[in-house]
């Protein structure tokens, strides 16, 4: 089903009687394909409104990410979460649209920086389970009237309503960028000397270790300030090695959208694991975890592991035991979720219940009702 | 401002509800003398007061799982307070109800600056987060203009921002983690100290759920290095207009300043006859600051000029040094003082499309004009978060209500334009009653499912954020 317009959406919602499947592009089946009738909001397109002057946006759920970023390429501004592109990654096809990066909350190397998906997000419309169009939000700035139900949409996977329409904030794309690279650190050193540079004042915009490879800083800004923060960063980091800067505007692109869409792992076997924990603890935890390779951004922050099937266990016990939370992004099963503590899946399943009471919406993502 | 009716069967329980909180709590942290409760009787809207049934001080977030599983076994509603200086009513009393103030929460419980965070218990004031870092050279960034007094418990039930969010984001971009207390007294931890937590984004929802939802009693909190430095540019416009427009140029511009702030020729008037800071006497008033070292300041000011002269400002005076800057903010960090000495004031925090500026400003000094009363305006021009004071006198007989009603005409524009009723202090009490002009049946009953999931008694915090009559099933339930 191809709903052109909100009230069908709602119509459709209201009168099924099985479980629903929500695509936006279909590029992004993070926790495996649900069943049921699937529901495409592709239809559903086209930019409402958008303000360079107020750095504000609003689309529709269905819009192209593509088509959305070319309208802000024309004025100088760009999302600045740096959604990554799920496709090469999960080996899919299609075209991802902007509401299925708002479901999945979905943020690149600059989130350590400028924030996730969920911070830019300023208003959402939505059709819940019981078909209820709802609205929350707005397109200001700053909002702060009643309950942030934006934030909760983010990252719900289209499992408490299939939002329709999104309103984001967006920011002007800087003049210049370099990359920083130092060589030949281990994992640990890599993430001090990360760490050193996010504290530093200097405005770092990414910070990423591949291991074996490279550690790699960004910062962005007016050229003169790109060129006095690298060589302040070189400084503060000659303790890790030799700097070396890159500033040519398409090799610093190119090289953040490998780390973003996580380049190294494409079209290679195994299971693809997202973790989220503290900087300092992400060393030791792939440390602990045998036959897997790790890819570390957000200075430490998300780790990126390509791991052997079956590995759910062994990696969550690493991860429960610093504090942090792990999501199988490729393989097969119905863990890949983080599970919850008690009171807090209570909580979960108890919004669940009021937004889609008959379970209709995406029923085996997220943790299972 | 209409209230729920004091439950007397509650009332009447209140030396049994004394006793059994005593058994949880040391002596001293339990009020209940008339002569003492009276000093939680109100927040910082001073216009609404009602002395709570008792106050109690926990210490830990078991002594507050502990209370909360009394009143809730009780079924005596609870309202927690930060500082107590919400300008909503955020946490004004109802006659049967027990005060849960944090303050003596307040310990700062691990500072790590490797991973850049602090935990801290929430009583703790939100410069005093500040203060616990900088000597290590780092900060906390959202900084409310209370941020002396405010409590971070109260930050976070109201999504706090300030004068810097333009940069640096507002309450909810900067907490990593809460552990909370939900009324039937279990406790939760929702995220830590890394980035985004799992499952759905339950710490996005509490952050900004005016204390309705559970009582925060422990943060993780960003922490950022400090700029290498700031400074400001004054710049004067001889008209509303212009400064707008020049407030989307620098935007467009791609500079992205930390703050810009605007204020109006009756707000630069008070504040120059108080604080006599030198501004010029012209119609609109910008303050832009920039941050990085003296280099990349120059050079963002310099740009910011150039936009500036293209909308031929009467006046542009760039600070040079600390005292320059210190000059430039005097007026406005004392504006609301400055009000304060002319006349009693409300102030409202309707956020608009930055866009809509000149006609809200324009339709306001209008109605001004209609309802016979002074405005001015000051506010963060770069979010477009306004503040207009409507100046007003309090011993006048039916000022107050005339007050409230010009207000409340100012926010309903705020909502025409596509903007919203609160940018930064919450609705509490003072905008419970305008939700339904800016959401649907529909919208508040999605917000509303949400309290019933977390609080189905619907004891926290009661009578604030949703219109009395469309909770009333709810509550009733």
């Amino acid at each position: 089903m191809t709903p052109q317009t909100e009230p069908e959406l709602a119509e459709i919602i209201k009168a099924a009687d099985a479980p629903l499947r929500i695509e936006g592009g279909g590029t992004r089946p993070i926790g495996g394909q649900t069943n049921g009738a699937r529901v495409s909001i592709a239809a559903m397109r086209g930019i409402e409104l958008y303000e360079p002057g107020a750095l504000t946006l609003v689309a529709r759920a269905g819009t192209p990410l593509e088509e959305v970023e070319a309208a802000l390429a024309n004025e100088g501004q760009r999302l600045a979460f740096e959604p990554m592109d799920h496709r090469g990654l999960l080996e899919t096809t299609g075209t991802p649209t902007i509401g299925g990066v708002v479901a999945a909350n979905v943020s690149g190397p600059r989130r350590v920086q400028a924030g996730a998906c969920r911070d830019f997000l300023l208003g959402v419309r939505f059709v819940d389970g019981t078909g209820r169009i709802v609205k929350n939000g707005g397109r200001v700035m700053k909002n702060v009237t009643g309950y942030d139900l934006v934030k909760l949409m983010a990252g719900s996977h289209g499992t408490l309503g299939v939002l329709t329409e999104v309103a984001l904030k967006v920011l002007p794309a800087p003049q210049a960028a370099a990359t920083l690279a130092l060589n030949g650190l281990d994992d640990t050193q890599a993430i001090t000397a990360l760490s050193r540079a996010l504290a530093s004042p200097f405005e770092v915009s990414g910070a990423a270790h591949l291991p074996g490879k490279a550690t790699l800083l960004r910062i962005e800004g007016f050229a003169g300030s790109v060129a006095y923060r690298a060589e302040r960063l070189a400084t503060l980091l000659a303790p890790f090695g030799a700097v070396a800067v890159e500033t040519d505007a398409e090799a610093v692109a190119a090289m953040w959208r490998g780390i973003r869409d996580v380049a190294t792992f494409h079209g290679r076997a195994g299971d693809v694991w997202r973790l989220s924990v503290k900087p300092s603890d992400a060393p030791g935890i792939v440390a602990g975890l045998r036959g897997v390779e790790a890819l570390y951004d957000w200075g430490g922050g998300l780790v990126w592991l390509l791991a052997p099937e079956g590995r759910a266990n062994t990696i969550r016990a690493g991860v429960d035991a610093k504090g942090g939370h792990a999501t199988r992004v490729r393989g097969e099963g119905t863990d890949a979720f983080h599970p919850l503590p008690k009171p807090v899946a209570a909580l979960q399943a108890g919004l669940r219940q009021r937004f889609d009471p008959r379970g209709l919406l995406n029923p085996g993502l997220m943790a299972r009702v | 401002m209409q209230m729920p009716e004091p439950n007397p069967a509650i009332l009447s329980r209140k030396a049994d509800l004394v006793a059994r909180l005593r058994t949880v709590l040391p002596t001293d942290a339990v009020i209940s003398d008339p002569a003492e409760t009276r000093a939680y009787e109100c927040d910082a809207l001073t216009a609404y007061k009602c002395p709570p049934m008792a106050a109690i001080l926990p210490a830990s977030t078991r002594e507050v799982s502990d209370a909360l599983r009394i009143c809730h076994d009780m079924g005596v509603p609870v309202v927690p307070r930060g500082s107590g200086t919400s300008l909503a009513g955020g946490a004004l009393p109802t006659a049967d109800s027990v005060i849960l103030g944090v303050a003596r929460m307040n310990a700062v419980l691990e500072t790590d600056y490797e991973n850049r965070f602090i935990r801290v218990q929430t009583g703790r004031t939100n410069l005093s987060v500040t203060g616990a870092v900088e000597e290590h050279g780092f900060f906390y960034a959202p900084d409310p203009s209370s941020q002396l007094a405010c409590a971070i418990a109260g930050n976070i039930a109201m999504n706090s921002g300030g004068a810097h969010c333009l940069k640096y984001g507002v309450t909810t971009n900067n907490l990593m983690g809460v552990t909370m207390v939900l009324m039937d007294g279990t406790v939760i931890e929702l995220g830590g100290a890394y980035l985004d937590a799992a499952g759905y984004d339950l710490l996005g929802l509490v952050c900004g759920s005016e204390g309705q939802l559970g009582v925060v009693t422990e943060a993780t909190l960003r922490i950022l290095r400090k700029p290498e430095g700031a400074r400001p540019v004054l710049i004067g416009f001889d008209s509303n207009e212009v400064a707008g427009a020049c407030v989307s140029d620098i935007i467009k511009a791609g500079v992205l300043p930390v703050a810009i702030e605007f204020m109006d020729r009756p707000c630069i008037r008070a504040t120059e006859d108080f604080a006599h800071a030198g501004y010029p006497d012209c119609e609109a008033l910008l303050i832009v600051e920039v941050e990085g070292s003296e280099a990349e300041i120059d050079a963002q000011l310099a740009l910011i000029e150039d936009i500036a002269r293209c909308h031929d400002p009467v006046e542009l005076r760039q600070s040079k040094s600390a005292e320059e800057s210190a000059k430039i903010w005097l007026g406005r960090k004392s504006a609301f003082g400055a009000m304060g000495q002319i006349n009693d004031y409300m102030c409202l925090d309707g956020t608009i499309p930055v866009s809509a500026l000149p006609l809200v400003l324009r339709r306001i000094d209008e109605m001004s004009k209609e309802f016979g009363l002074d405005v001015a305006n000051v506010f963060h021009a770069g979010d477009g978060n306004m503040h207009p004071l409507i100046l007003f006198d309090a011993n006048k007989p039916g000022d107050l209500e005339l007050c409230e009603a010009f207000g409340a005409e100012i926010l309903k524009l705020c909502v025409e334009v596509g903007g919203c009723l609160t940018g930064e202090h919450g609705v509490g009490i003072e905008k419970r009653d305008l939700m339904a002009h800016q959401y649907a049946p529909d919208d508040l009953a999605a917000q509303m499912d949400v309290k019933d999931v977390f609080d189905p008694a619907w004891l926290l915090n009661p009578a604030k954020v949703f219109p009395l009559e469309a909770s009333e099933a709810r509550r009733a339930a």
